[in-house]
């Protein structure tokens, strides 16, 4: 049973083709964009004389340059708070015995249920109030909002897999509160804040719909939504619009490249928790 | 320790909370989102909601949406989990690849279908008639009976390796021992998977098709990209039809009576989830 046989090497075979042919949407996305304006062959055929025109062409047109900053701001800030604030929460959640505290996390709960498209419209009136829209204030409020149930969710599950005899320990040697979580607790939580950074970066990097609605038409601008301009501007040029497809997904694809054991990984015990 | 909670209590109620109880409120209303006036309309909204043709369709294709691409994500995610979950050499170049389309950006996947879609020659036309159907030339996007099944596609394209690694956390929890015993006592392959692993894979199976559906019900980016809910409004998803109906429309009462129906079914769905999610392990 633990031998390579030959039926082992038909599944191999097989799976290999059918990855080939899962693979042709990704093969027509580098081959188009490295491909001349000018040529009009058909997009499955390996392009005759490759250049790299397109990709400079684009990165000066699109923005993306300034959108990837953008992007990257937004989303370490708006990781970082969810780190910070869903296990300080959850920590408080899962440890506290007063009556409150499963009420509480319950109330958390109900946001895993809650789709977002139900206070998108309110939401949107009481930034405008604000005078906040076109800012990035309102993507990280948004995304700390919206992720901190699912994170705290993450957290408490963690959280009650460990004894609380660490912290105990650390009592008797006449640390605080603040400081047993951080000495203590927040350490012992790595794992579960590897996961967290994971689902929640990937999240805040790839939403499209609240940066559509909150920066159209502003000059700040994140990844999906400066694809979304350009490619409008220049639908027809299609592998100057590929190169800039392509530059937009590399940096998501060098950190799944570099880190890809971790990043399944998370995926995988984001919902087993 | 409730000062733990407070900053986290704040924002969630700012961003959860207070708007999704204003969006139920407005969502008897007629508001038009820019002047204080409006009236209390009952249940209009709802009873427009159910008889507008373009929102009955909408309704309809998101659960076309949802449940096709349940169905696809879940099979073909765990037939190729259980032929990466063999001794083959190449299982660790494949599961990457076959995960690489979760990390992507939606926005970019919908352009690049968008393009293989393409009607008269498409990649996807000339991959049929490749295979003999020399004659058919779809369009893909453009037809109303079709493009709500070319969307999808795109979807359980681009979701079927999130299940898939899902699945394969899943199967490293069946022992080998088991299904070898299995093979002894003279189950076929299939039987060793009905009997022995299905079982086993119980709540990976819940927690996949769950997310899926869930995923499938609030559809967005893929549609909004690749059509804009067209051609003539036929491909909106409750989601797109929302944005449509509040931001281009400024019919802000009626775009909440849509999202309460939206939300009305994820919460049914996701309160079987988190049942679902507790029961997996997730939390004692």
């Amino acid at each position: 049973m633990n031998r390579y046989t030959w039926r082992t090497g038909t599944v191999e075979g097989v799976m290999i083709v059918v990855a080939l042919i899962f693979m042709i949407p990704v093969y027509v996305l580098i081959n188009l964009s490295v491909r001349k304006q000018s040529d009009l062959s058909s997009p499955l055929l390996p392009t005759r004389e490759p250049t790299l025109d397109n990709f400079g062409l684009a990165w000066t047109q699109s923005g993306l340059g300034e959108a990837m900053v953008n992007s990257a701001l937004i989303t370490v800030v708006s990781v970082a708070l969810l780190v910070v604030l869903g296990s300080l929460s959850a920590y408080g959640l899962a440890r506290a015995t007063a009556r409150w505290s499963p009420m509480a996390f319950y109330l958390f709960m109900i946001g895993l249920l809650v789709p977002f498209q139900l206070g998108l419209v309110p939401l949107y009136r009481n930034f405008a109030a604000l005078g906040l829209l076109g800012t990035a204030v309102p993507l990280v409020v948004i995304y700390v909002g919206l992720r901190l149930p699912f994170t705290i969710f993450l957290y408490t599950t963690f959280l009650r897999q460990i004894p609380a005899e660490y912290e105990e320990a650390a009592a008797i040697d006449g640390a605080g509160l603040f400081a047993r979580f951080r000495r203590v607790v927040f350490p012992l939580l790595r794992p579960i804040t590897g996961t967290v950074i994971i689902l929640n970066g990937l999240f805040v990097w790839n939403d499209f719909l609240t940066p559509l609605l909150y920066l159209s038409g502003s000059v700040n601008r994140t990844v999906p939504l400066a694809v979304y301009s350009f490619v409008n501007e220049n639908t027809t040029v299609w592998p100057l619009v590929f190169a800039a497809l392509l530059i937009s997904v590399i940096p998501v694809l060098l950190a799944f490249f570099l880190f890809q054991k971790a990043l399944i990984q998370g995926f995988a015990s984001g919902v087993k928790g | 320790m409730w000062l733990f909670i407070i900053p986290a209590a704040l924002f969630y109620a700012f961003v959860v909370l207070v708007p999704s109880g204003q969006g139920v409120f407005f969502s008897f209303t007629d508001w038009n989102g820019l002047s204080d006036d409006w009236a209390f309309v009952g249940f209009a909204n709802f009873v427009r909601l159910f008889e507008d043709p373009v929102s009955v369709r909408a309704i309809g294709n998101t659960f076309i949406y949802a449940i096709l691409s349940t169905i696809f994500e879940n099979v073909l995610g765990l037939v190729v989990a259980l032929a990466l979950h063999s001794r083959i050499k190449s299982r660790n170049v494949l599961r990457v690849l076959f995960f690489m389309p979760v990390v992507l950006l939606s926005v970019v996947i919908a352009y690049l279908w968008q393009y293989l879609f393409q009607v008269n020659n498409g990649a996807i036309t000339q991959l049929l008639h490749a295979i003999g159907l020399t004659e058919a030339n779809p369009n893909w996007l453009g037809d109303p009976n079709l493009v709500v099944y070319s969307i999808s596609a795109i979807v359980i394209w681009q979701f079927t390796g999130y299940t898939m690694v899902i699945y394969l956390a899943g199967l490293q929890g069946v022992p080998q021992e088991q299904i070898e015993a299995a093979a002894i006592d003279g189950a076929g392959a299939f039987a060793r998977f009905w009997y022995v692993v299905r079982p086993l894979l119980a709540p990976a199976i819940t927690v996949n098709v769950m997310l899926s559906l869930i995923r499938g019900f609030m559809i967005f980016d893929q549609i909004w990209v690749t059509t804009g809910g067209g051609p003539a409004d036929t491909s909106h998803s409750l989601s797109t039809l929302v944005f449509r109906t509040a931001f281009q429309f400024g019919e802000l009462g009626r775009a909440a009576a849509i999202a309460l129906v939206l939300a009305v079914i994820v919460a049914v769905l996701g309160f079987f989830q988190y049942r679902g999610l507790l029961r997996s392990g997730g939390g004692q």
